[in-house]
């Protein structure tokens, strides 16, 4: 194995990490099966990140890694060595809400707003990659995010919004 | 692999590892991970043995493929009909064939296409034609020591391609069945066709009857139903809560005769 290891007097192996968060890069011991989650939240104290089935089905704890949007909770902390993760932390700039998260506001798209962080980072990778989507587009892009008070009208609304005013921005 | 034997357990995009883990389905002593081997992760043209697809690509890999779209826009689509986006950016194209769960998504289109599998362990490399491959729910003929490199989809005389997965929600519901297709037309003749069916036996399966009904008869919609009823004969569904084994047979019948009719009119899509 590469990857150094430290193994404590139980024989519990651990492993030295570097992971790039929001820009800033930290390095950090995890165990061989910490998930990704839990050092966000945990060690690194960005909660924004939230935590549901944790099975890979609810999106609450999606996050950004190399750009593409993954489930935090399915992801070994190990595996996420080396790679760029963006968390809802990581949006705003200067205190400047994204366009997004404004959006969202805006829409009312935001009620208990447990499966917000996820949403935004699902929406973000979306427009990243295509700054003009359909509606079928969005709703694909955040078909593995789930808002258990059902307010998927207001949040598909606030993404197309938010595209429409990059695109201004833009032209 | 041959140091941990039935201890460890190869990990991948860990979508389905790691959630039986949490579960407590799955306890394994040592997680090994593909993760650098970059060069499994490839998607391309053989000119020897046709379109190989590492086995670390993930769905989304094969969705965004140019060359699958060029030459499989069935398999892209099937890809991109998986899961979830999130999923579809870790879960590989390996995984969803060694955890050989009956209803996966990407056996039944592949198994329509001929594909095959390269297992590799130290004591050398076998290829094992994708249909021979499962031997039950979870369980496959890859050894503990083996791991799965490659799939490869042999050039072919196929003209068209599909697959459907008919589940009960648009995103995130596994099959409740799902029908492939591949079919090599020479005019309104038929004159290869491969027939694979997933969720209605234990493994994916070849509905061969249903095949010898079609070929070299000029394609008319009576002879499509009587190949689609041939074919939910030939299933041997369960019943569960997402479907009767009756319900499941019927949806056999209607979605290989309209598979058969899209890839016959319209090709690889
Ligand atoms: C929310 C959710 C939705 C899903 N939806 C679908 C769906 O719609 N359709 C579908 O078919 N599946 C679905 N799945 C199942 C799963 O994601 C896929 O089967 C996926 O392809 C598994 O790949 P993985 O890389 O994550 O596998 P892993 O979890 O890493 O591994 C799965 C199994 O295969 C073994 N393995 C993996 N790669 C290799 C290799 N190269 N050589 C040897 N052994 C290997 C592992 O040891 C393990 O036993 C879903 C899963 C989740 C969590």
């Amino acid at each position: 194995m590469s990857m150094e290891a430290i193994t404590d007097k139980h024989g519990v192996k651990r492993y030295l990490i570097t992971l790039n968060v929001n820009g800033d890069s930290y390095t950090k011991v995890v165990k061989g099966n910490t998930v990704l989650v839990n050092v966000l939240r945990d060690d690194l104290d960005l909660t924004g990140t939230k935590k549901g089935c944790e099975l890979g089905d609810c999106g609450s704890c999606t996050v950004l890694m190399d750009g593409k949007p993954v489930n935090s909770c399915l992801v070994l902390a190990v595996e996420a060595d080396g790679r760029e993760i963006t968390t809802i932390e990581g949006l705003a700039q200067h205190e400047q809400l994204d366009r997004l998260q404004d959006s969202f506001v805006n829409h009312a798209a935001v009620q208990c707003g447990y499966c917000t962080p996820g949403m935004i980072m699902s929406a973000k990778a979306l427009l990243s990659k295509n700054p003009d989507p359909t509606e079928q587009e969005v709703r694909e892009a955040i078909a593995g995010n789930l808002c258990r008070c059902t307010g998927y009208v207001n949040i598909v609304k606030a993404v197309l919004a938010a595209a429409k005013a990059e695109g201004g921005a833009a032209r | 692999m041959d140091q941990f034997g039935a201890r460890g357990k190869v990990l991948a995009g860990g979508t389905d590892v790691l959630s039986m883990m949490k579960q407590g389905l799955l306890a394994p002593e040592v997680l090994v991970s593909l993760k650098n081997l970059a060069e499994l992760k490839q998607i391309y043209a053989d000119p020897a043995r046709g379109v190989v697809i590492g086995a670390l690509a993930t769905h989304n890999d094969l969705a965004d493929s140019p060359v699958l779209q060029e030459r499989y826009l069935s398999l892209c689509q099937t890809a991109h009909h998986m899961a979830n986006n999130q999923v579809r950016n870790t879960g590989t194209a390996g995984g969803n064939l060694v955890n050989a769960v009956p209803s996966a998504d990407l056996p039944p289109l592949l198994i329509a296409l001929g594909a095959a599998v390269t297992l590799v362990s130290t004591g050398g490399s076998r290829t094992v034609k994708l249909e021979e491959f499962f031997t039950g729910p979870r369980m496959t003929v890859k050894k503990d020591n083996e791991i799965l490199t490659e799939i490869v989809i042999p050039d072919n005389s196929f003209t068209g391609s599909t697959y459907h997965k008919f589940g009960l929600r648009r995103s995130g519901a596994l099959a409740v069945v799902g029908v492939a297709v591949a079919v090599a037309m020479e005019g309104d003749l038929c004159r290869d066709v491969r027939i694979a069916l997933g969720a209605v036996a234990p493994t994916p399966i070849r509905a061969f009857k249903a095949e010898e009904v079609l070929k070299n008869r000029p394609v008319t919609d009576q002879l499509l139903e009587e190949v689609g009823r041939c074919a939910a004969g030939e299933s041997n569904p369960i019943s569960d809560i997402r479907g009767s084994k009756e319900y499941r047979q019927d949806m056999i019948r209607v979605f290989t005769r309209r598979m058969l009719k899209k890839a016959i009119s319209e090709g690889h899509v």
